[in-house]
């Protein structure tokens, strides 16, 4: 039962961290029908200048601020640059373009702070356990979900409730229409670059004390976030929560369950062996079977 | 024989060359290979360092003999390694070498070495298949043997008597090896063994399941960014009080970035900073001093390579180009080693103690290790007996 608990906790932590990458990724799909696959490297930037400015000035507070502004400004300097040009352009087109920047951006991040992963510590506060239905749980893990959801909630508001997010729900509806009705498309373009950057950014920061920060971290979580808005539905923001939530779920019970469940069908070794490897493959699996069935995605974008 | 042969026409070919730089008093040639960069960098780093260190405390010579360190990074790569090998051999007419911090270089390379008339004194890593039947006469390992760094742990675990014992390791050849080697020398059946992909960085869910089957004991072999990570996520999942036994994990390179959540932790290996020895206290005062750190088992397995090196060119007078004179000298391990005894067993590895060590922090406020216990004496690895060299 414990176990349960704190799979179901983990569960959550991993899938509000995808949230925070799919949430931009989806919005600047949806919006300006832009695939892009820099988006890892903007988590990895996040992490970077959180990691900096937390070993400078000590101050975890004052390190989530530097890398949501740090990543905002960088998602603006290269939207209004560079990949505004592309919007028009064919997705093979976007997609070339956006892996470039991946690849100079992991360059650039080796120049500046060289080869050897950084690493920072989590915040004095949060160093510990706490206790949640019966169960020890890390503080910090338990803080990560909490920030999630607020941002969560935040979005939800945002969207639902003010002028720019009924902009940026007409514009993932339509965006020519918008702009035929006199919407400056082009800031609110920027806007929502900007604030998937910002978001990215804070989910690289958040996964920092945990993980190694290093050049390239932000593939596999990229990689992961597709899977996530694919899933979810693209362009749809309800899409990415239920996505990031699902597969959050299905990679975590995959890594315990599926070990303990294939021991029941195999010998211990074999059921060593090949667990990992399945476990691995389950969520492309859903992937998969999602874009046979309902290639829309799970909770596509409502027209009409 | 046919190897021997091979060996005395090897050298006769290449005598003319050395003896003509012993002539002219050029200095011989060391070819350094390591990992120098990136994520693998840190441990070679270490071994040049402490390896220059010996060097320039005997102002640019060894035994006696002035040398000229050739550094070359490898990359990661065996192709890379190989071309080195050829170019150093070929072109510089470098007949010695040092260095080696991976199993896949040293199998690129050792054998090739050997092969062309060199030397090669590895200052890391002891694949089996050199160790047994693979050996070569003139591969010296001034390190162990992969396998005996998790039997140490596996001896000490049993000695402990610990009875659920949970195991976890990257899921490819060498976590698998050293969980093997582990479970050989503790002879109970592990309570779980979990195999994570070697690129998983968050152990959130296999933190849970250790937590959820509450071993005694919990056996990991993570290194470099792996380990720090691994046991700053098992310190805050509040895991603390279940003993972490590892095989580098908590050691000198990773301990600083791993800070207070590695304290207590308990690593396998043959050699601490805490030594009670001339050489071994010597060489840490030195190399604080020289580089600011507390030198890790990287770099004193190459200081002793060195230590070894110096002292065979000694007895050889910087003259190689005798190699079974040379030979001989670099077998007779006639130096002072920093982990005390050392001698040389009948496949050119060390017979020697092997330590556990705990994780602490010292008086100066750092993270540190001091050994605790020994529970191999005089070990000899497995393989020895399937080596034919006598």
């Amino acid at each position: 039962m414990s176990l349960f608990v704190a799979q179901i906790l983990n569960s959550i932590q991993l899938g509000v961290l995808l949230f925070l990458m799919s949430a931009g990724l989806t919005l600047i799909f949806g919006i300006m029908n832009f695939l892009n696959l820099a988006h890892g490297s903007l988590f990895m930037v996040g992490a970077y200048v959180g990691a900096t400015v937390a070993a400078k000035t000590g101050s975890f507070a004052a390190a989530i601020a530097a890398a949501i502004a740090a990543t905002m400004l960088l998602g603006v300097i290269v939207e209004r640059t560079l990949l505004r040009q592309l919007y028009a352009r064919d997705h093979l087109d976007q997609v070339l373009c956006t892996f470039g920047l991946l690849l100079i951006a992991n360059e650039v991040v080796r120049y500046i702070w060289g080869p050897s992963p950084l690493f920072i510590s989590v915040p004095a506060m949060l160093d510990g356990t706490i206790r949640i239905f019966g169960q020890n749980y890390p503080a910090y893990r338990f803080a990560i979900i909490l920030a999630g959801l607020a941002v969560v909630a935040g979005l939800y508001l945002l969207i639902s409730r003010t002028r720019l997010g009924m902009l940026i729900r007409a514009g993932a509806n339509n965006a020519s229409m918008v702009s035929a009705l006199g919407v400056n498309i082009k800031f609110l373009n920027t806007a929502v670059f900007a604030l998937g950057a910002g978001l990215a950014g804070l989910g690289g920061l958040l996964i920092a004390p945990l993980v190694s920060v290093q050049p390239g971290m932000g593939e596999p979580i990229l990689i992961l976030t597709l899977v996530v808005i694919v899933i979810g539905g693209i362009g749809s923001i309800r899409g990415a929560f239920y996505g990031a939530l699902i597969v959050g779920l299905i990679d975590t019970a995959a890594r315990v369950y599926m070990q303990i469940g294939l021991l029941q069908l195999f010998e211990r070794s074999v059921g060593q062996a090949i667990g990992p490897a399945i476990a691995s493959m389950l969520i492309y699996i859903l992937m998969a079977v999602v874009l046979a069935f309902k290639p829309q995605g799970l909770f596509p974008v409502k027209h009409g | 024989m046919r190897i021997k042969t091979i060996l005395a026409a090897a050298g006769i070919c290449v005598a003319g060359a050395t003896a003509a730089h012993a002539q002219t008093g050029q200095p011989l040639k060391i070819g350094f290979l390591a990992e120098m960069a990136g994520m693998y960098g840190a441990p070679g780093q270490d071994q040049y360092d402490a390896f220059m260190l010996a060097v320039d405390e005997r102002g640019g010579k060894l035994g006696g003999v002035p040398v000229q360190i050739i550094k070359e990074d490898t990359q990661f790569k065996p192709d890379v390694a190989s071309q080195i090998v050829d170019r150093l051999m070929d072109r510089e007419k470098v007949e010695l070498f040092t260095g080696l911090t991976y199993t896949h270089i040293a199998l690129a390379v050792y054998k090739k070495i050997n092969d062309k008339g060199g030397f090669m004194v590895a200052s890391n890593t002891g694949p089996a298949l050199i160790a047994g039947k693979g050996c070569v006469p003139n591969f010296f390992a001034a390190t162990w043997q992969n396998d005996q760094l998790s039997e140490v742990v596996g001896k000490y675990a049993a000695e402990k008597g610990y009875q659920k014992v949970f195991a976890m390791a990257p899921n490819y050849q060498a976590g698998k090896d050293f969980v093997a080697g582990f479970k050989e020398a503790y002879a109970k059946p592990l309570l779980d063994e979990v195999y994570t992909p070697v690129a998983q960085q968050d152990f959130s869910a296999e933190l849970s399941m250790i937590q959820a089957a509450s071993p005694d004991a919990v056996y990991v072999f993570y290194p470099g960014a792996l380990g720090v990570n691994f046991v700053k996520q098992y310190h805050q999942a509040g895991l603390s009080s279940i003993p972490l036994l590892n095989t580098a994990t908590t050691e000198g390179i990773n301990l600083p970035a791993q800070g207070q959540a590695a304290t207590g932790a308990v690593n396998g290996s043959f050699w601490g900073p805490d030594f009670d020895n001339e050489t071994s206290k010597h060489f840490v005062q030195a190399f604080e001093a020289k580089y600011k750190r507390i030198p890790s088992q990287y770099a004193a397995q190459s200081y002793d390579a060195a230590l070894l090196i110096d002292s065979a060119l000694a007895k050889v007078k910087g003259d190689i180009s005798d190699k079974d004179a040379f030979r001989a000298a670099l077998k007779a391990a006639d130096f002072k080693s920093l982990r005390g005894s050392f001698k040389f067993g009948n496949n050119n590895f060390p017979i020697q103690d092997f330590h556990i060590f705990e994780a602490y922090k010292d008086d100066k406020g750092r993270m540190n290790v001091r050994r605790i216990a020994t529970p191999m004496v005089q070990a000899q690895d497995h393989f020895a007996a399937q080596c034919p060299m006598k």
